[in-house]
């Protein structure tokens, strides 16, 4: 017997990383699983995004866990292909009981000399994606009076960073997204939560790229010589977190156990956190 | 099925009743063995009736219930020489100790900050302040010294975030053991010890509904203060319980200077 036997969750960004961990965490607790990912390249991003074989991975792994799985190939930056993929997963699950707004990409650039396209592919993707998500599945579970929506932000959603503006920008968007949300669907029995993680070990953040953002003045530097930078924000002394305990939290904040909690940022950010207020 | 929190100990301030002993009630479900300790009387600036040492042979009865094991102890969280002793007694007994649950309080009205008396602000914040990190000094070298890791969750309140008026030393005393949950969470960080705080809304235990309590929160001012955003008037003490379990367990390995509230969006108004 599993937590979620019955449920149905909703991931966007599921073909691999966090979304894809999210999936496997809720069919191992019994939940039917659909999830949306773009399975393309956005040319402001520096690294490989997923593809459609990384999506097919997912659905075969959920599969493997006998949970029924839709996966769906949608763009959070359109609503309309955002409205399908729910509907779909309504029609062919049954229900929509979870939403993880999970999908994100990530690059870089200063305020002063970032790009239009850059700023606006991210603002779309990370922050209107997640509007589109809630906008999408509201309206069923408000009629429906039950529903667990978590967001993902991060602790770019808490505090400044340079080089990534843009990115802190539409994360901390989230969270006031999420928090007003929260207010408007209480009442329909409906909590609205947030995630905020430190670095995770997923291919978004373990990426030439993103090494060369933490190691400015090396030439090419690799995993080894990236992580004691990553550790140096995380007071327990780990470069990244899983993508699993990301999943935790998101697991509980969707359990009947966290019934009563709503409007809420939680870290998952090894102690990063700590000294801020937020 | 093997619980969460396996052949885990456990420390409990304030177990004789309410969210104290349902968290004790709780963890053992999960399987830890508990270490329960409560000042069992009455302090004269609580207008309540303050919980007994029948209180406390009750939580000991439930929790053997579950074929666990637990010491339980009256000991005053303003006594660091008590607390100190529990926690050499407990350890010895049952072996070592992974998680804290520092929960003991108490909670006064007052008509305002510069009207309260003295003796009603020193005694809450020997209590909810000083009794806290008393509690953590005692326990803290016992965790350290067995470098098994472990998890702290101190309870604080949504007056642990937001300012209330009647409750100022309330509020200071819960304000104050936030800061200092996030600078242990940074201090113990190197010993894989985490530190976290939750903060419960109004909760459904003997502290909050009694004739005492409902005298102040007759009031349209103070009923509005107390209004929860989810449609639920009190939370139930194993709603603070689920939390503490989920912060005390591994699934929470990484989740450390967090404040949890679990207020049926009472903050988000």
């Amino acid at each position: 017997m599993g937590r979620f036997d019955g449920k149905v969750v909703l991931i966007t960004g599921g073909a691999r990383g966090q979304g894809r961990s999210h999936a496997l965490k809720f069919a191992s607790e019994g939940a039917d699983v659909a999830f949306c990912d773009i399975a393309a390249q956005i040319d402001t991003v520096p690294y490989p995004m997923a593809r459609s074989a990384d999506l097919e991975e997912t659905v075969k792994l959920v599969e493997d866990l006998d949970r029924r799985c839709v996966g769906d190939v949608a763009d959070v930056r359109d609503l309309a292909q955002v409205q399908a993929f729910v509907d779909r997963a309504k029609t062919e699950l049954g229900r929509v009981d979870f939403l993880l707004a999970n999908a994100g990409i990530f690059s870089f650039g200063t305020v002063a000399e970032l790009d239009s396209t850059t700023w606006q592919d991210m603002i779309d993707t990370n922050l209107t994606g997640v509007f589109h998500a809630m906008r999408a599945v509201l309206p069923t579970m408000i009629e429906q009076k039950s529903g667990r929506i978590v967001a993902t932000s991060s602790m770019a959603g808490k505090l400044g960073f340079p080089n990534v503006g843009h990115y802190v920008a539409a994360k901390w968007g989230v969270i006031g997204l999420a928090k007003s949300a929260a207010i408007e669907v209480a009442a329909h029995g409906i909590t609205v939560n947030v995630v905020c993680p430190t670095n995770v070990a997923t291919p978004m953040i373990q990426n030439p790229a993103a090494y060369k953002l933490f190691l400015p003045d090396a030439e090419n530097p690799t995993l080894e010589e990236a992580a004691p930078a990553f550790q140096s924000l995380n007071p327990i002394p780990v470069p990244w977190v899983e993508p699993i305990d990301i999943s935790n939290a998101m697991a509980f904040l969707c359990s009947d156990e966290a019934r009563y909690i709503t409007g809420e940022t939680l870290a998952v950010a090894a102690g990063f956190n700590a000294s801020n207020a937020g | 099925m093997a619980g969460r929190l396996e052949g885990k100990v456990a420390l409990i301030s304030g177990a004789a009743r309410g969210q104290g002993r349902s968290h004790a009630v709780r963890l053992a479900q999960e399987g830890a063995d508990i270490i329960a300790f409560d000042v069992c009387q009455q302090l004269p600036t609580v207008g309540y009736k303050m919980a007994t040492p029948e209180d406390l042979k009750e939580t000991a009865k439930q929790v053997e219930d579950l074929d666990r094991r637990i010491i339980a102890r009256e000991a005053d969280v303003r006594d660091g020489a008590a607390v100190r002793a529990l926690v050499e007694e407990g350890v010895a007994e049952l072996g070592r100790l992974d998680i804290v649950s520092a929960n003991a309080g108490i909670a006064t009205f007052v008509p305002n900050a510069w009207e309260m008396e003295d003796d009603v602000w020193e005694e809450t914040i020997a209590v909810n302040l000083t009794g806290v990190w008393k509690t953590l000094k005692a326990a803290i070298p016992a965790m350290i010294d067995a470098g098994n890791g472990g998890a702290i969750v101190i309870t604080s309140s949504t007056a642990g975030i937001k300012g209330m008026a009647g409750i100022a030393h309330y509020d200071s005393s819960k304000h104050g053991v936030v800061g200092l949950m996030r600078t242990l969470a940074i201090e113990l960080a190197p010993h894989s010890i985490r530190v976290n705080t939750v903060h419960p809304t109004g909760v459904n235990t003997p502290m909050v509904v009694n004739d005492y309590m409902a005298q102040f929160l007759s009031d349209d001012f103070a009923a509005a203060n107390m209004m929860n955003l989810l449609p639920v008037e009190m939370v139930e003490a194993v709603d603070i319980s689920n939390a503490v379990l989920w912060l005390a367990s591994d699934e929470a390995r990484y989740v450390t200077g967090t404040c949890l509230p679990v207020d049926a969006g009472f903050l988000q108004k």
